[in-house]
């Protein structure tokens, strides 16, 4: 090994007080981009992770979407197709909890967990730049599945301004579902028991909804259920802001969710978010504080 | 001279476990405290809570004038750490592991990133600087984990167990860059299994057992301890024992031992290698045939052996075989937000059960 270079003042141990807000966004932020970095490197987990929802589209459509007749509504795929893309994107993005569960459980099994834990970095970090990155391939995977289904003829119709709104609250949608996942991924400490633990939930969860058939047609104790679901809210108002909700004469879900869809969208997303970040960062930091 | 790292009775148990039982020591500025003993003896536990890693169940510690509880940030700014397990992000470059460690120790990113460079140099890694860690060697891993924990130049370092598995060559490599850096004065908290690693590097050596520090001195101390030196002679026929015990009665500073199946007589001397010329000599003269002869010094391993009880380490099957129980047990302690416990018990429960053989 060649000569210690003991000159440079280089690196001299006095750490920087940053203000804690400011200094949590950057030390996220050199977390997310460690984060990205790793996906780029490991190009395969964005492919499938990408290619499992373009199968969900082109099978609803073209195997189910015969199939299934919208009380009221045309009975013709090109309905239920308009009708299905939100649902599909929504049930794409709430997958990020499976990739952040993972992430984080196989973080945690690592010896690098001990490194962040012995810097002087905000605590919050860890988890915080695992969910940015998680919302960056959320992002990506909304753009190449809209493509796809714009190829096969899903349409907006109510102006590019309020179909990105929609996008937006389906990604807000994704982020608070990648904090569940980071509690998941925190509490199971196994990478593959973390996979299974994210998603066996997530399926009840997005099929007792309006993502994939109109609630009316459920029986009616579910429908409740369905109607209050966060994951619905969110669906329902994607479709609002995409002008994808059914034509009349179908019955319209006249319930108080799902009138004031966007709005109870975004309070889903904000409680969960709030509630499950601060159960995550407690339990990260359950060592010492 | 301060006292740069300083423990006061800590304890902390897992279960039944004591990982550390009462543990208090005090390394001063600009020296290395070796904390030599087996598996499972708390070691890691030790580094743990004073890296701010571990809370203890009660205690003190102060690292660099800070209280490790009450102020763990401000330590952490001040500690470096490398652990046994290279902790490097595989699917990072050398480069932007450096580089992200020293951003999250606040430095700016071009700081991070002249210190990076600098440091993969001194390290002999500038060639696979931009190579991900997953392509690095053992020895490179290891190596890149040290330079993680030298990014700013921390006036206190964590070494836990920093050369296991590793290589001859590499050992000795990372052995000079330790003493390197003692030499320019950081103090060095360092954990190890080997005897020869801690009587090197080692100024003040910490001997622990089951969460004790047993022993505690230099390693000429210790071994002083102990008592000094003797000859060991084996007798080719078992019935010149008795001659021979006779004959090496003058020169004896205690009671001989003598181990009869193995044909062999151990008795302390004092006097070096004049000593062992004349006791040759008088065996000769009695026409005693010998089968082996030797003047031993203690070795640090005959310190550990007569403080314990047990042999410090076994082969490298062993280990491999605990790292697995270990990983298996922090698995099964899933839920329970601290497998960092799960470790240190699987560490534990699987020396006492393994290695004392």
């Amino acid at each position: 090994m060649s000569a210690v270079t003991t000159a440079g003042a280089i690196g001299s141990a006095t750490p920087v007080q940053r203000g804690g807000a400011v200094q949590a966004l950057r030390d996220s932020w050199v977390v997310a981009k460690r984060n990205l970095r790793r996906m780029t490197r490991i190009p395969e987990i964005v492919v499938f992770g990408m290619l499992q929802p373009v199968m969900f589209v082109l099978l609803f459509t073209y195997v189910m979407g015969g199939a299934i007749a919208i009380p009221g509504a045309p009975s013709n795929a090109d309905t239920y197709k308009q009708y299905l893309m939100a649902g599909i994107f929504a049930q794409t993005v709430t997958f990020a909890v499976a990739g952040a569960s993972a992430g984080i459980a196989e973080d945690m099994t690592k010896g690098l967990v001990d490194r962040f834990r012995s810097l002087p970095m905000a605590r919050s970090a860890v988890l915080v730049g695992r969910t940015i990155a998680d919302l960056v391939q959320s992002a990506l995977t909304l753009v190449v599945l809209g493509l796809v289904a714009f190829i096969i003829g899903w349409r907006i119709h109510d102006g590019v301004l309020k179909a990105l709104g929609g996008f937006a609250l389906l990604l807000l949608l994704g982020y608070a579902f990648s904090w569940i996942g980071a509690l998941i991924g925190l509490s199971v400490r196994s990478p593959e028991a973390a996979t299974s633990a994210g998603l066996v939930w997530l399926f009840p969860l997005t099929f007792v909804s309006n993502a994939f058939v109109p609630v009316s047609s459920m029986p009616g104790w579910l429908q409740p259920v369905a109607y209050w679901n966060p994951f619905s809210a969110s669906v329902q108002a994607a479709r609002q802001l995409f002008g994808n909700l059914l034509p009349p004469p179908a019955p319209q879900a006249t319930v108080w969710p799902m009138v004031h869809a966007v709005w109870v969208s975004v309070g889903w997303s904000l409680l969960i978010t709030l509630l499950f970040s601060w159960l995550s960062v407690r339990k990260y930091r359950s060592a010492v504080g | 001279m301060a006292a740069a790292i300083e423990a006061e009775d800590l304890v902390k148990t897992f279960g039944e476990v004591h990982a550390l039982d009462g543990v208090s020591l005090e390394v001063p500025e600009g020296t290395v405290l070796g904390l030599l003993g087996p598996n499972g003896a708390g070691k890691t536990t030790m580094v743990r809570v004073l890296t701010t890693l571990l809370r203890p169940d009660s205690g003190r510690a102060v690292v660099a004038g800070l209280d490790v509880l009450k102020q763990p940030n401000e330590v952490r700014g001040l500690i470096g750490l490398s652990g046994q397990y290279a902790a490097v992000d595989e699917y990072l470059t050398g480069r932007e592991n450096l580089q992200m460690v020293g951003e999250l120790y606040q430095m700016s990113p071009r700081d991070s990133r002249a210190r990076a460079l600098e440091l993969l140099d001194w390290f002999n890694l500038s060639e696979a600087a931009n190579r991900i860690a997953k392509t690095y060697s053992g020895g490179m891993r290891r190596r890149l984990d040290l330079a993680a924990a030298l990014v700013v130049r921390p006036p206190v370092m964590f070494l836990d167990e920093p050369t296991t598995g590793l290589d001859p060559r590499n050992r000795m490599a990372l052995w000079e860059v330790i003493e390197r850096l003692v030499g320019e004065g950081t103090t060095l908290l360092l954990t190890t299994q080997y005897l020869e690693e801690a009587d090197r590097l080692a100024h003040d050596i910490a001997v622990v057992d089951h969460g004790k520090v047993i022993a505690r001195g230099t390693a000429d101390e210790l071994k002083a301890e102990i008592g000094g030196e003797r000859i060991e002679i084996v007798v080719e026929d078992p019935a010149h024992l008795g001659q021979a015990v006779e004959a090496l009665a003058p020169y004896a500073k205690g009671e001989p031992a003598v181990e009869r199946h193995t044909r062999r007589i151990t008795v302390p001397v004092s006097g070096g290698a004049s000593v062992l010329a004349d006791v040759i000599r008088e065996l000769d003269a009695r026409t005693i045939v010998i089968q082996d002869i030797g003047l031993r010094r203690p070795t640090l391993d005959d310190v550990f052996l007569s403080l314990t009880g047990h042999a410090t380490f076994g082969d490298e099957d062993v280990e491999a075989a605990d790292v697995e129980a270990l990983e298996a047990a922090a698995d099964a302690a899933g839920g329970t937000g601290d497998g960092d416990a799960a470790r240190t018990v699987a560490a534990g429960s699987s020396s006492s059960e393994g290695k004392d053989s």
